[in-house]
């Protein structure tokens, strides 16, 4: 409505100009040079570094790791070293936690039962992170028949359940080593990884750089490594380490229902299986086991909450 | 939305003989040799040895076994137990018992999940967002038989309120527990899942707009922050039926209850390998045709789906 | 009583009038001294600092400025829809002699949509997906308390979609969200944003999500409806001669203060402070002539121009030569089995003369980014021909191709989009020539090193990351990488289109210079024809994957041939508005 523009301003819109010391008009665009240069992931860690979170999981997975490397520097007691006339025996110095049924210290079979577990987790985590980023990275970004093909098989396997396929593979297993376990876990685990993937490899490959890096005759192959890939590995890098907590829950499940780990390996799920028996009796027998197993899968999904949200540029900005 | 439904279909083909192939494949290619096996250390009579191998057409090529495997899922003929009873007639038996205790979770996992996500994610930041947060970090890293075992030790025999075991025929009480325990871990995770949703759609566009028009709060915060947050939501739930599944064995074999889950868990412990597989199959089956379900509500949520 | 509305498809509706004129001597809305800050964790962040703002009744009033510069917080503040952390610290905001700030949330609940309405930004994102376009008119109908039946309320809303010109109303509103184009839903959102008849409405960026003729359409409908209905309008917006064609009264911010307001014209004709001068400067919809390189800047201007356009017609051999150029994608359809086909580019031709700007103009979906992609050699022509120097792209050799893409490189629009976030600048800028094998570790160190002074970035930026670099300076990077091989054709997608007024002109600038000293030449693949005349030698004006219009900018803006570049023409803000000084 240009039209009025000759009218008089009414009150309150008269022509202002604010004065030039007011507002400095800075020069366009320019670089602030004040912070220090800074990568995706030097952001992140100084994210993560902030938070109580972090360092909680943080200590529960450095004692766990450490536990299951070397778990004499825990206790010089041998697990399997076990006295009947200790049956069920209270806490006694040396024995913190008292005796199970067998009369093994339990403070002891605790500690020893971190590698079978940390074992099992890290392996089944190792296995699916390849599987399913291959699997998952092939099919989002070469697409077409790769994809539909890969896309379906994936889709085969997620329809039987974890544990539920593992259940009947381990009920049939000959031998039932950490190996074995680990690679069953693995085979009816790696789908979600491999969607997580995908989904990852096909909106970064949409993305200008990559277009950049194809017109400068970059092969396909090494565009995936050099940039999909490594742009994709955020998701990744998170469900893998919640994985981690859930292959652990997993092994535990079958080595409660007793077809997971032998009952001569010691381990936290066999232990519990155990340990049942005599629930009603004494039941902190159970709880020692327990907890240091819910301490371990606390520990890696609390580290995967915490490295989502310092990965997350959305989760950032807010 | 037929044409999504059709093609929908057709795609539970694939996966339904591929998974079956799988799990089939699994046990064919387990080692040893069951019939041998069936005869102990002294073995079978030869023609006794024979008549089964016969019977189970051991010797037949594996893919001809395996369509007499997929022809007994479809004729409902799967076998008998270790106790010479059809397979087909415990699961009629124990399936009750089961749907009872699943739908009572799946009602327990949404309906508190969702409650408490929504909640939750509202007050992000707050002291009950981070009380929530932590405590379904804590029920996801407990396992089920875990929970299972603190609470028929804590409320059943401690406390006394509710049964310890359900044992035959349970009513709605005796299953309570059992429901509850089944139900944490994806409690848990739909609690999770529903705050990160809520959380996001709280700032989105569509939500500043509601709440331009007008809307009051209320009507905002159900038909457009809690109705959008459901379609992720309704996704997990449908995959997660696999551990409700998973999860059933374990409960349904600590409560005691004869349901499919406990019937496996029983097989489990006893090394009946023909009912486990058995038993593991209808699961599977169930598992496929309850996310096709899940998928078609999906698309009743979401219509951008149907017209994908 | 009632007044006549005309609608776009030309026919006309009584609507009853809902109050006799407001006094248009007291102010609808008066702010004053409004502060607004953010709590972020490194503290708190002043985003509003001291504005004063008043719209009187039916008036309309525009607010400018670049990204940041606190004129959509404000807007926001007044109807209590701050983002995240913000908050209002000080001031007052008075609506109809009422003070707005310290309301209770019921009272701002009756506030918003029937005295104050808002037609937010991005229509692809302020829609709920799940919801029928009817459903969300309703809701505001029921909120703000529409007396009527359920049925009354239905043939409403069909009649609020069709004065916001959507045809065929009554089964649009029947349909979703994802079914509308962006310029359908900008329409729904108008009709949620006057369904209860607001005094005010806020229009906050209202159409620049959309095409330059589509925009033009809605915001003259906007405008009309408006009128009618007497309703105030606050506009926001970053583009001054949109604000100064739309509004009587101008406000520009900058960095969270108003630096000047007062009547459009006056600001525009006369802009008093620094930061007006250049934002009217730079306004690529205001500016009327090429920008000229440093070294022409030196000269007498008018002569080099036409000194230019001579140029392009007689002596400088051609670069790029598209023939016949055809591109057919096949969409899979809904349907299993069905697909059709579709024809993004059809059979255009085009020459690009060394040295020279060509610009291929045209809205979204016309086919000119698919035409760039074929001169790139990232997509496959379905027929014809792309010649370079001579050459038939699709006849080369692998290994000629190879060599090829380091004569051909390519700059994108979205600057966060451009560069691998993992990368630093050092290794983005390194890249080509690591992967073409130019030169060892020290001499590409210092190749890198030549490529910042090119495009006026400091050295140590080299060592920086994407993330810390803003738009302009990713951009900036961008070049220097397209640069680093020593090209001779640039294929700029949208390269400026992202940017804010400011630094888009900077950009262009860079980009003459850098074409006058190194002899470049240019593909210019752009939506925005007020920014072809700051740049461009040659326009071809492209629709539905056809070339309708080819010559000279010049001859194209002074004496433009066909009717749909009348109508871009025409659709550029403030091509009406005439400006002195």
């Amino acid at each position: 409505m240009p039209d009025n523009a000759n009218a008089m301003p009414r009150p309150g819109q008269r022509h202002y100009v604010a004065p030039p010391e007011d507002v400095k008009v800075e020069v366009v665009d320019a670089l602030d040079a004040s912070e220090a240069p800074s990568s995706m992931w030097r952001e992140a860690w100084r994210e993560m570094r902030h938070r109580p979170l972090f360092w909680a999981s943080a200590v529960l997975i450095a004692l766990v790791v450490t536990a299951s490397v070397v778990p004499s520097l825990f206790t010089p007691v041998d697990p399997t070293s076990c006295n009947l006339d200790n049956s069920l025996g209270a806490p006694t110095s040396g024995h913190i936690f008292g005796f199970d049924k067998q009369g093994c210290d339990i403070y002891a079979r605790t500690i020893y039962g971190a590698q079978a577990s940390v074992l099992v987790g890290v392996l089944a985590t190792v296995f699916v992170t390849i599987l399913g980023t291959v699997v998952g990275a092939v099919a989002g970004y070469y697409g077409g028949w790769f994809d539909t093909i890969l896309s379906r098989i994936t889709d085969i396997f997620f329809a039987v359940p974890l544990v539920l396929a593992a259940i009947v593979i381990m009920s049939l297993a000959a031998t039932r080593t950490s190996l074995v376990v680990a690679t069953v876990l693995a085979l009816f685990g790696w789908t979600s990884i491999a969607r997580i993937t995908r989904g990852a490899v096909l909106s970064v490959k949409n993305n200008e750089f990559v277009t950049a890096a194809k017109a400068l005759g970059m092969g396909r192959g090494a565009i995936l490594v050099k940039h999909v890939l490594p742009n994709s590995s955020a998701p990744i890098i998170v469900y893998s380490t919640v994985a981690l907590g859930v292959f652990i829950v997993a092994e535990a499940t079958l080595s409660f229902l007793g077809i997971g780990l032998p009952l001569s390996t010691v381990s936290w799920g066999g232990d519990l299986n155990k340990g049942q028996v005599s629930i009603r009796v004494a039941p902190e027998i159970m709880i020692y086991p327990a907890t240091a197993l819910a301490l371990t899968v606390l520990g890696f999904i609390m580290l995967g909450d915490v490295v989502r949200d310092a990965l997350d540029p959305k989760a950032r900005k807010r | 939305m037929l044409w999504y439904i059709g093609r929908r279909l057709l795609q539970v083909i694939p996966v339904f003989l591929g998974a079956t192939l799988l799990l089939y494949a699994l046990v064919f290619l387990r080692p040893g040799d069951p019939v041998a096996a069936l005869g102990g250390d002294r073995g079978l009579p030869p023609a006794a040895e024979a008549a089964i191998r016969d019977a189970y057409h051991l010797n037949e090529p594996f893919i001809v076994q395996y369509l007499y495997y997929l022809k007994g899922i479809f004729t409902l003929d799967m076998g008998v137990t270790f106790t010479g009873r059809p397979v087909v007639e415990v699961i009629a038996q124990a399936l009750p018992v089961t749907f009872q205790l699943a739908a009572m979770a799946i009602v327990f996992e949404t309906v508190f999940g969702i409650g408490f996500g929504l909640f939750a994610g509202l007050r992000k930041g707050k002291i009950f967002d981070s009380a929530v947060l932590v405590w379904s970090l804590l029920l996801i890293a407990l396992p089920t038989f875990v929970v299972g075992f603190v609470l028929q030790i804590v409320v059943g025999v401690q406390l006394g309120w509710l049964p310890v075991t359900a044992g035959r025929d349970p009513d709605f009480v005796s299953l309570l527990m059992p429901a509850i325990v089944l139900a944490s871990v994806s409690f848990a995770y739909i609690l999770r899942l529903t705050r990160t949703s809520v959380v996001e759609n709280v700032t989105a566009d569509f939500v500043r707009t509601a709440r331009a028009k007008g809307l009051p709060r209320d009507k905002v915060v159900t038909r457009h922050v809690l109705r959008n947050s459901l379609i992720p939501v309704v996704t997990f739930v449908g995959a997660d039926l696999g551990n409700l599944m998973a999860g059933s064995i374990v409960t349904e074999g600590i409560f005691n209850i004869n349901g499919v889950g406990g019937t496996l868990y029983n097989a489990i412990i006893r090394g009946e390998n023909v009912t486990v597989v058995s038993l593991t199959t209808v699961l599977v089956v169930f598992y496929i045709v309850a996310n096709l379900l899940v998928d078609l509500l999906y698309a009743v949520l979401d219509p951008r789906i149907r017209y994908a | 009583m009632t007044t006549t509305i005309t609608l776009t498809d030309g026919s006309t509706e009584d609507v009853p009038v809902v109050e006799p004129k407001p006094d248009a001597r007291s102010p609808l809305l008066e702010i004053k001294d409004l502060r607004i800050s953010f709590t972020t964790a490194s503290g708190t962040v002043d985003a509003v600092r001291g504005v004063d703002l008043t719209v009187y009744p039916g008036q309309s009033v525009a607010i400018v400025g670049e990204s940041g510069s606190g004129k959509s917080t404000t807007a926001h503040a007044i109807i209590d829809l701050l983002p995240g952390t913000g908050k209002v610290t000080g001031g007052s905001i008075m609506f109809g002699g009422r003070e707005l700030i310290g309301l209770k949330r019921k009272e701002t609940e009756d506030l918003r949509g029937r005295e104050i309405g808002l037609v937010p930004q991005d229509p692809m994102s302020n829609l709920n997906p799940v919801w029928r376009i009817g459903t969300q008119i309703d809701e505001a109908l029921v909120a703000n308390g529409f007396p009527g039946s359920k049925a009354e309320r239905t043939a409403r809303v069909a009649e609020l979609l069709g004065e916001a010109g959507l045809p065929d109303a009554a089964r649009r509103a029947r349909q979703y969200p994802h079914e509308f184009s962006g310029g359908m839903r900008q329409r729904a959102l108008i009709a949620i944003g006057l369904a209860s008849r607001p005094k005010l409405l806020i229009a906050d960026e209202p159409t620049s999500a959309l095409d330059v003729t589509v925009q033009k359409k809605i915001l003259d409908h906007l405008e009309g409806l408006t009128a009618d209905l007497g309703t105030a309008v606050l506009f926001i917006t970053h583009d001054l001669g949109l604000a100064a064609e739309r509004a009587e009264h101008l406000i520009v911010m900058y960095k969270g203060k108003i630096v000047e307001s007062g009547p459009a014209v006056q600001i525009l004709q006369d802009p008093q402070h620094e930061y007006t001068k250049r934002l009217v400067a730079s306004a690529p919809s205001l500016a009327s002539r090429r920008i000229q390189s440093a070294h022409e800047r030196g000269t007498e201007a008018d002569d080099l121009l036409a000194e230019h356009a001579d140029e392009v017609e007689t002596t400088a051999p051609d670069v790029v030569v598209a023939k016949d150029l055809t591109k057919v994608f096949q969409i899979r359809g809904s349907r299993p089995g069905s697909h059709s086909e579709f024809t993004a580019v059809d059979s255009i031709d085009f020459t690009l003369p060394k040295g020279h700007t060509l610009a291929l103009v045209g809205e979204s979906g016309s086919g000119k980014s698919t035409a760039a992609n074929m001169v790139l050699g990232l997509l496959e022509p379905t027929s014809g021909t792309v010649m370079f120097d001579g050459k038939d792209v699709a006849k080369l050799s692998r290994k000629e191709q190879f060599a090829l893409r380091r004569r051909v490189q390519p700059v994108f629009q979205n600057p966060y989009g451009s560069l691998d976030p993992l990368f630093s600048v050092y290794r983005s800028i390194e890249e080509p020539l690591v992967l073409h094998r130019v030169g060892d570790r020290k001499s590409r160190e210092a190749r890198v090193r030549e490529l910042l002074d090119m495009v006026s970035l400091p050295q140590a930026t080299m060592r920086r990351f994407p993330n810390e670099l803003s738009g302009g300076q990713r951009q900036r990077i961008a070049i220097a990488r397209a640069l680093a091989l020593k090209p001779e054709v640039l294929v700029l997608d949208e390269a400026v289109s992202a940017l804010d007024v400011l630094v888009q002109a900077q950009i262009l600038t860079l980009l003459n210079d850098l074409q006058a000293e190194l002899g470049l030449s240019y593909l210019f693949i752009t939506h925005d024809l007020a920014v072809v005349r700051q740049i461009a030698d040659l326009v071809a004006v492209m629709k539905d994957g056809s070339i309708v219009e080819q010559a000279t900018t010049d001859e194209v803006f002074d004496n433009p041939q066909q009717e749909y570049t009348r109508d871009l023409l025409a659709a550029i803000p403030g091509a009406s508005l005439e400006i002195g000084g």
